[in-house]
């Protein structure tokens, strides 16, 4: 944002969701969508006399998430009480980590087709989610608020990463590569329409060059990548707004109205809780122990990064597309077992980011629910390469086998969608298609080599996309040179 | 046996053995609650039926059922512990109606270990007070002396058992709340060690310094109420893993030479004479059953009020948090038109809770506030460590330390509910105990000239209550103080 002479300085607050089957502090499961508080126990409602009893599973993935991170894990860290009323907090207080979180200092680095990211991570903690109010719409005869508590004691991490990032679009970049390292090393199903993941926002604007940072703004309720975008956007604008104004911008907590696109003051400084954290004396110190570690580092699978770099040594793909292949281990196992079927990486690489991700995002569905097994578009590819399909049937092919189970071969002889190779079947195409294109034919003649495309489509056209197109060239050529 | 003259667990026992049933037992103590605690108030509820239903099953038990070591034995619960299906309000307004939906750990072994149940006591409101006068239920009254405190908060529980209502009963110590009353009720009432005994189902007041002990008459049956309850507990990360020693076996082998601290220094100042000159008498008989008395320094205990006056309260007024009237027992009635969930928290908490209560919840949230932290909880924790180096050091020479476990004996009701900082200063001989997490001991060593019981404290070092107890039951066999009842216990007394 130089145009305006301010420079933008964003941070990230993440939360995620961790995959275990019960919660943090008891046995409740963390299943979602079942009937309200259908996963409650006294201690999960904080009935009086219950007592949280550290969940194993949540300190191991929270370790290879702060690995995935490249994070230091402490060997001792703390849980603290965080202190404020609210009706879906059944303690009043909410167990997390605050002065000795579970890992410390680590950073993500990524390269985008500018350069090099680097983005340092703070800390990784440990911390329980609350319940969710269910609130009365307007106009509502129940006007209650009601409280489900199955949420309540679900394991989150904390990711809070340094300012370093510069622009809304670099915001969402590091959000999509976070959530690809967390959902490929295991740690959180990275859903976030169901709250498994979700975002905050520190973001302040500092003139052009300098380094001591603004007064910054949180900005929560930043549940998709759009959202983030747009609301680091917009907050961009209104502090540049107000600085140009000549005023100052106030510390504050705001909030994404979606539906308003803007962002809207939740609470100032002045209102800010005083959240009086202390150690929680109902839990001892988590003791990681450096085998413990090891372990986990040890059973750690490959991070987007390293998969990346991966597919550009073994495959020769560049880099950018790479990236593009590598962001979920599911879409690189595709790709790599459609590359081994069809013996042709870069055509395979360009049906995975072509027809298959076109596809998916169509259907609104991951790699998981792709129609069309890798090995059966690997059979495709090789009909291209051997010339018995042309590039444009094989789409019509790829779309005939999406989701019926039926093979290339079936389709292209059921439905003759064979490449026309025969010179004498296609020589009276191209006769009639010059004889009903004069013009374009005499702008070739005059030396117009653009007009060829076209006639090249014309006859594509004609033969539903079945000829193959480097004979309709030569053809053409020499037609319209007999011609002449 | 008559079951007229019941009075400890070993009584129970005897009766038992001798063709008696539980549920002969349980009515007797029932009959005599029916009696005689109009006079006391030491009981909130009564679980009459239950108990006697319990009793019976107990008694319908085959000649080869398994050998119960509290089978038949009637126990009284302070009603800060959870106990499924009967009321547990901590003696709140704000708790009121509650019925738990789980049995705390404690009662699940007390229960396990064939006792029943017979019902919850009184207490100072979720613990807070030395002297059962804060309670919405009012004032529970003090056996040797209807007109006196039984010392709280489990005055309730040290009153019932003095008064012969039940011949045990659990209370909760956090900075005193079973040895004083013990020693005002002149009965023996013991803190484990912090993490001998699950919290899981204890109301929290400060998790730091909670822990759940036995009342009984003598040092065996503290013992053996102990025995039941001790013990790790997975729901309870703070519970020690430490093996359980055989505490009845320890009760019947009384320390024969034992060292004995006594920190001298401390005891000149503040001290009643009274309680003075009947505990000096008390080291003079520990001394002539063969105990080495030394002097022992404890340069920081003089700290222990003022650190426990600031952690205690820190975490009480995160514990209390979720009595906010959103989810269960009271809530202020509000006006539709003007109800807000701010006034609704606003009027729950102000109504539902009583003064001290607040008061607290005022200092602690005050304590823990941005800014003053590092002042008060964090130096408060600090000093912690230093009063537990003292008593570490003291350990190196001594078995055990032993002082008076109160500066006065019991006082009139009503007679300092206006002086808080004076009930707090009554603290200052069993706050460290919490403080340091070591384990205590009241006994009954005599009374004043008012004819009111002062208690004799021993501290050992940390999950020594083995000792505690050896060193107990030797003072005890030289001087059964418990034979005397009070006049509350009617015609029983002495026996």
């Amino acid at each position: 944002m130089s145009d305006t002479g301010f420079e933008p300085v964003i941070g990230l607050e993440i939360h995620a969701q961790l995959l275990t089957d019960t919660k943090i502090f008891c046995g409740c499961a963390t299943r979602f969508g079942a009937a309200p508080n259908a996963h409650v126990c006294p201690v999960c409602l904080g009935l009086p006399g219950a007592l949280p009893v550290l969940n194993r599973r949540v300190v191991e993935l929270g370790i290879r998430a702060a690995l995935a991170l490249n994070c230091t894990v402490q060997p001792l860290s703390v849980f603290a009480r965080k202190n404020y009323f609210y009706p879906d907090l059944p303690k009043g207080y909410q167990i997390s980590q605050y002065e000795h979180p579970l890992a410390t200092e680590g950073a993500v680095r990524y390269a985008q087709d500018d350069g090099d990211r680097v983005v340092r991570i703070i800390r990784v903690h440990l911390e329980e989610d609350a319940g969710k109010s269910l609130h009365a719409a307007a106009g509502d005869v129940d006007r209650r608020t009601h409280l489900d508590f199955n949420r309540s004691g679900v394991p989150l991490i904390e990711i809070v990463s340094h300012p370093d990032l510069r622009s809304p679009a670099e915001a969402a970049g590091f959000f999509t590569r976070l959530r690809g390292i967390l959902t490929t090393v295991g740690v959180t199903d990275g859903n976030m329409e169901e709250g498994s993941l979700r975002c905050d926002a520190n973001v302040s604007i500092r003139p052009a060059g300098a380094s001591a940072l603004g007064v910054k703004v949180e900005v929560k309720n930043l549940n998709s990548f759009r959202f983030l975008q747009r609301a680091i956007e917009f907050e961009i604008h209104r502090q540049t707004e107000v600085v140009r104004a000549g005023k100052q911008v106030e510390q504050e907590t705001r909030l994404w109205d979606t539906a308003a696109n803007r962002t809207v003051s939740m609470r100032s400084k002045e209102d800010a809780h005083d959240y009086r954290y202390f150690p929680e004396p109902d839990l001892p110190p988590v003791e990681v122990s450096e085998a413990w570690v090891a372990e986990v580092a040890a059973a750690l699978p490959e991070l987007p990064e390293a998969r990346k770099q991966r597919l550009v040594r073994d495959y020769r793909i560049p880099p950018a597309e790479a990236a593009q292949l590598a962001d979920t281990g599911a879409l690189t196992a595709y790709f790599e077992a459609a590359a081994a079927a069809a013996g042709n990486a870069k055509a395979a690489a360009n049906w995975v980011m072509g027809e298959v991700t076109r596809r998916l995002k169509a259907d609104g569905g991951g790699i998981g629910a792709v129609g069309v097994s890798p090995e059966a578009l690997g059979r495709l590819i090789r009909m291209v390469d051997a010339g018995t399909v042309s590039g444009s049937a094989a789409k019509t092919v790829f779309e005939r086998m999406y989701g019926t189970g039926r093979g290339a071969q079936e389709i292209v002889e059921a439905e003759g969608l064979a490449q026309i190779g025969d010179e004498e079947r296609l020589l009276d195409v191209v006769t009639r298609v010059i004889a009903d294109n004069d013009d374009a034919a005499s702008r070739f003649r005059n030396g117009n080599e653009g007009s060829l495309g076209f006639l090249v489509g014309q006859v594509m056209r004609a033969t539903g996309g079945r000829a193959n197109p480097r004979l309709v060239n030569a053809l053409l050529r020499r037609s319209l040179s007999d011609d002449a | 046996m008559e079951l007229s003259s019941l009075g400890t667990i070993a009584d129970v026992r005897a009766a038992l053995r001798n063709g008696a049933g539980a549920v002969d037992v349980c009515a007797e103590f029932l009959d005599r609650i029916a009696a005689r605690d109009g006079a006391i108030r030491a009981f909130t509820h009564l679980a009459a039926d239950r108990a006697l239903e319990r009793a019976a099953a107990l008694d319908g038990r085959g000649p080869d059922a398994p050998a119960l070591p509290l089978l038949g034995v009637p126990v009284a619960i302070k009603d800060n512990i959870c106990t499924r299906g009967l009321p547990t309000t901590a003696s709140s307004r704000i708790l009121a109606g509650y019925v738990p939906p789980y049995d705390a750990t404690v009662i699940e072994r007390l229960t396990a270990a064939g006792a029943v149940v017979i019902g919850k006591t009184n207490c100072d409101e979720f613990a807070m007070g030395s002297t059962t006068e804060h309670s919405v239920r009012g004032p529970s009254r003090n056996p040797w002396n209807p007109a006196c405190v039984p010392g709280g908060s489990s005055g309730g529980s040290a009153a019932a058992v003095a008064a012969r209502l039940a011949p045990a009963a659990l209370g909760s110590d956090t900075g005193g709340s079973i040895r004083q009353p013990a020693a005002f009720c002149g009965i023996v009432g013991m803190k484990p060690t912090y993490g001998r005994v699950s919290r899981y189902g204890l109301l929290a007041f400060a998790s730091s310094l909670d822990q759940i002990g036995p009342f009984g008459l003598t040092v065996a049956d503290a013992a053996a109420l102990l025995q039941a309850i001790a013990g790790p507990d997975p729901r309870d990360a703070t519970s020690a893993g430490a093996a359980v020693p055989a505490f009845e076996e320890a009760a019947a082998e009384p320390a024969r030479n034992p060292t004995i601290g006594v920190p001298w220094s401390i005891l000149e100042n503040g001290v009643d004479a009274g309680v003075g000159a009947v505990f000096t008498a008390a080291v003079e008989t520990l001394r002539g059953l063969g105990a080495t008395i030394v002097d022992v320094p404890l340069p920081h205990a003089e700290y222990a009020v003022p650190t426990y006056y600031i952690v205690a309260p820190a975490e009480a007024s995160s514990n209390l948090a979720r009595y906010d009237g959103v989810r269960y027992a009271y809530r202020a009635p509000l006006d539709e038109r003007d109800a807000t969930l701010d006034r609704m928290y606003d009027r729950t908490r102000r109504h539902g809770f009583g003064d001290e209560v607040k008061r607290r919840i005022m200092l602690g949230t005050y304590a823990l506030s941005a800014g003053y932290y590092d002042a008060y909880y964090l130096k408060a924790q600090q000093v912690r460590t230093l009063i537990r180096d003292d008593y570490d050091a003291a350990f190196r020479r001594v078995d055990a330390v032993a002082m008076p476990t109160t500066p006065t004996t019991a006082f009139r009701i009503g007679e300092r509910s206006d002086d808080p900082l004076q009930l707090y200063m009554g603290d200052v001989f069993t706050a460290g105990a919490n403080l340091t997490g070591l384990p205590a001991i009241s006994l009954p060593c005599g009374r004043d000239g008012a004819g009111l019981p002062v208690g004799l404290q021993l501290i050992g070092p940390a999950f020594g209550e083995e000792t505690l107890i050896r060193v107990g039951a030797a003072y005890e066999e030289q001087a059964p103080w418990w034979r005397e009842a009070p006049p509350a216990a009617g015609a029983r007394g002495p026996e």
